[in-house]
């Protein structure tokens, strides 16, 4: 709860990280001379707030441009337009992502880290668990020696392992554990944000509650955002404060994390919310069945893109993307029945 | 059906079963040792019902399912006990010949991860047509009518032409269809279906799950389900077996289950779902990992991560007995049962 209550001392200044119509574009390329053919409007105008010290969630099916997002804020790949600005403090100057040269974005890195859903395949299996993580601290010169050797036996005690796992290689670690790697590599710089794509989704039941229950501790004592991309709505439930669902490229509602769960206004969150298996079974509820899969996001549907699949589509929905309309000052969607009513669209 | 009603010793079970598993044991043979990764596993399944299988990786749910279909890799596994009833058939002593009849006729099996399922250079026709072909020799004007005609029934859109469609043309909700349709061509009495959605969207799952149970109703057959998703089991299963480690910890109708788990593990379980938890509050955890299989605990398993252990749990294993106040064949294998209500 302490999360609630920095936000409302904090809300007059500005948030950790403003998005602003974010593209990111993947040519196709075809042919002999790889002529360029179309995109793969993997993102295409996303716009959000991460407020300080709060988590929001992007949510989403496969494919529907969520992981991107996340990459493209930490230009692990190339954002084709748009902003991502940073507020380090939250009086002091902004910085935007998109607009720095390499030798700065290097710096500003040591504030924006990444979990990864496998753990594995982001550790080098020849190097010592304790080297993988001391490597961040040397390279921005903020231990050497006995020194990062003891910053980094603090950090994997912190996250719950024991300090001897410095000297071992990453194959000797269960999955759960791995992830703890993860997060405390993610750590050592002590960042501002993390993108935390799918961390969680691997793990086992009792052990992703675990690593759930670090993460939020973390969140509170480091005074950590999270970006949190995933795909188990449950999760997503728990540990969010805001939630943003995506489709096919585009954010197509945001909504505080009750008013999303108890209001969910655009037919696909509806249908998303209402698709996920409740682990009751006196609650077989009717379930929203969608027709068909996600169109390609290299030819989108006209439109609103999630019109083909919509039970509820209008005329209008094929040829008019809809703009957000506000339910409440924390809840937006995009949707034109939701404009039309001024409430949710019913299904 | 042949099997007269009978009543399983652990089970409690009145009608005849489509599937009985009794004290099964697959075990695996390599330098490190023996792993025991089933070991004495028992359950039945009645005609037109899912049995849930749930438990965490580890928990040696699907080598039960390899088990059932013969399909465990020997070496370096070998089924060394136990009993696969069939009907009136034990599958542990069928030939290959015999099984080779059996599986995709009687008996077929959905994995996890379709596209590993079907062959990429064959189209997915080609593929439905071979297991007619195959078991009710059918030629190869009836098999294509039957393979499209399949295709109509798992929703796939204009199937005369996604008929000559190859795997990588389709989505994953497309191949997991394609998957059912080749596991349904026979009509088969049983469906061993392993992690049939567990690859794919929500609302995908949503689509494949509602199908399942369409096709279950329609024909009568018998489901067994392996997941590791309570949600799933929650809206899917009749009877539920929760495992650990190598064996069946609890057994009980669905609605029992979810509403008093009894064991200490399946408590566990479900308090860590962070669906049942209120924001703010704290999940609640099973300290420790799964042992590996080749170091399982003596007396019961669950004991080095169990809150409740005392010194009899390390030498006793505990037997699947019926709890005070249980009813509906509701069995868990715990020596502390009166203190885990307390849990």
């Amino acid at each position: 709860m302490s999360t609630k209550v920095q936000t409302s001392t904090a809300s007059a200044a500005k948030p950790l990280l403003e998005v602003r119509d974010l593209k990111t574009y993947f040519p196709v390329r075809r042919g002999l001379l790889q002529r360029h053919v179309g995109d793969v409007k993997a993102v295409d105008g996303v716009s959000f707030d991460v407020g300080r010290q709060q988590t929001l969630s992007l949510v989403g099916e496969s494919g529907c441009g969520k992981t991107t997002v996340g990459r493209s804020i930490l230009r692990l790949v190339p954002p084709t337009s748009g902003s991502a600005v940073l507020y380090p403090e939250a009086q002091g100057p902004a910085v935007d992502l998109f607009q720095l040269g390499s030798s700065e974005l290097r710096r500003q890195r040591r504030d924006l880290q990444i979990i990864f859903q496998d753990p594995f395949a982001s550790l080098n299996p020849r190097i010592t668990v304790g080297s993988a993580i001391g490597e961040a601290l040397a390279v921005h010169g903020i231990a050497k020696g006995d020194a990062a050797q003891d910053l980094v036996a603090a950090l994997l005690e912190r996250v719950g392992l024991r300090a001897a796992a410095a000297n071992r290689y990453p194959h000797e670690f269960s999955g759960g554990q791995r992830q703890r790697i993860g997060i405390a590599r993610a750590l050592a710089l002590r960042p501002k944000f993390i993108v935390c794509d799918e961390a969680v989704s691997a793990l086992d039941v009792s052990i992703q509650a675990q690593v759930v229950n670090l993460l939020k501790d973390l969140q509170g004592e480091f005074g950590l955002s999270y970006l949190f991309i995933a795909h188990d709505i449950s999760v997503v439930k728990y540990i969010s404060d805001r939630i943003a669902v995506m489709y096919l490229g585009r954010i197509v509602e945001t909504a505080s994390t009750i008013e999303l769960f108890e209001r969910p206004a655009h037919p696909y969150t509806q249908a998303l919310l209402s698709a996920v298996p409740h682990p009751d079974p006196k609650l077989r509820k009717k379930r929203i069945l969608l027709q068909g899969d996600v169109p390609s996001p290299i030819s989108p549907p006209t439109g609103c893109h999630f019109h083909t699949r919509c039970p509820v589509a209008v005329a209008r929905c094929r040829t008019e993307y809809p703009a957000p309309t506000s339910l409440s000052p924390s809840h937006q969607a995009a949707c034109h029945l939701v404009e039309e009513r001024g409430g949710p669209a019913i299904l | 059906m042949q099997s007269k009603p009978s009543t399983s010793a652990r089970g409690g079970l009145v009608t005849a079963p489509l599937l009985r598993v009794v004290d099964l044991q697959t075990h695996f043979f390599s330098d490190e040792g023996v792993a025991r990764a089933v070991d004495g596993v028992s359950f039945a399944l009645e005609p037109g019902k899912t049995l849930g299988v749930v438990g965490e990786s580890g928990c040696g749910k699907s080598v039960t399912s390899l088990s059932i279909m013969r399909l465990v890799p020997n070496p370096p596994g070998r089924i060394v006990g136990g009993q696969i009833l069939f009907g009136d058939e034990d599958l542990v002593q069928a030939s290959e010949a015999r099984m080779r009849q059996i599986r995709g006729n009687q008996i077929a099996m959905v994995f996890q991860e379709p596209m590993m399922a079907l062959n990429p250079v064959y189209t997915v026709g080609n593929q439905l047509m071979e297991t007619v072909r195959l078991h009710r020799g059918y030629d190869k004007k009836q098999a294509r009518e039957h393979a499209i005609e399949m295709l109509t029934k798992v929703g796939i859109p204009s199937p005369e032409s996604r008929v000559d469609s190859y795997p990588h043309e389709m989505s994953g909700g497309m191949k997991q269809r394609v998957m059912i349709a080749m596991a349904m061509s026979c009509d088969p009495k049983l469906l061993v279906a392993d992690e049939p959605t567990t690859a794919l969207d929500v609302t995908i799952q949503a689509q494949i799950l509602d199908l399942i149970r369409e096709l279950q109703d329609s024909a009568g057959m018998g489901v067994l389900l392996i997941t590791h998703d309570l949600g799933v089991v929650a809206e899917t299963a009749h009877h539920v077996a929760v495992m650990y480690a190598g064996k069946v910890v609890e057994y009980a109708p669905v609605v029992d289950l979810f509403e008093r788990p009894r064991h200490p593990y399946t408590i566990g379980l479900f308090r860590s779902l962070p669906d049942l938890a209120k924001p703010g509050e704290r999940l609640a955890t099973i300290p420790g990992i799964v042992p590996p299989a080749n170091r399982f605990p003596s007396g019961c398993r669950f004991r080095t991560r169990c809150p409740i252990a005392t010194a009899q749990c390390a030498e006793l294993e505990p037997p699947l007995l019926v709890p005070k106040g249980a009813s509906n064949g509701h069995t868990v294998a715990c020596h502390r049962l009166e203190e885990a209500l307390a849990l």
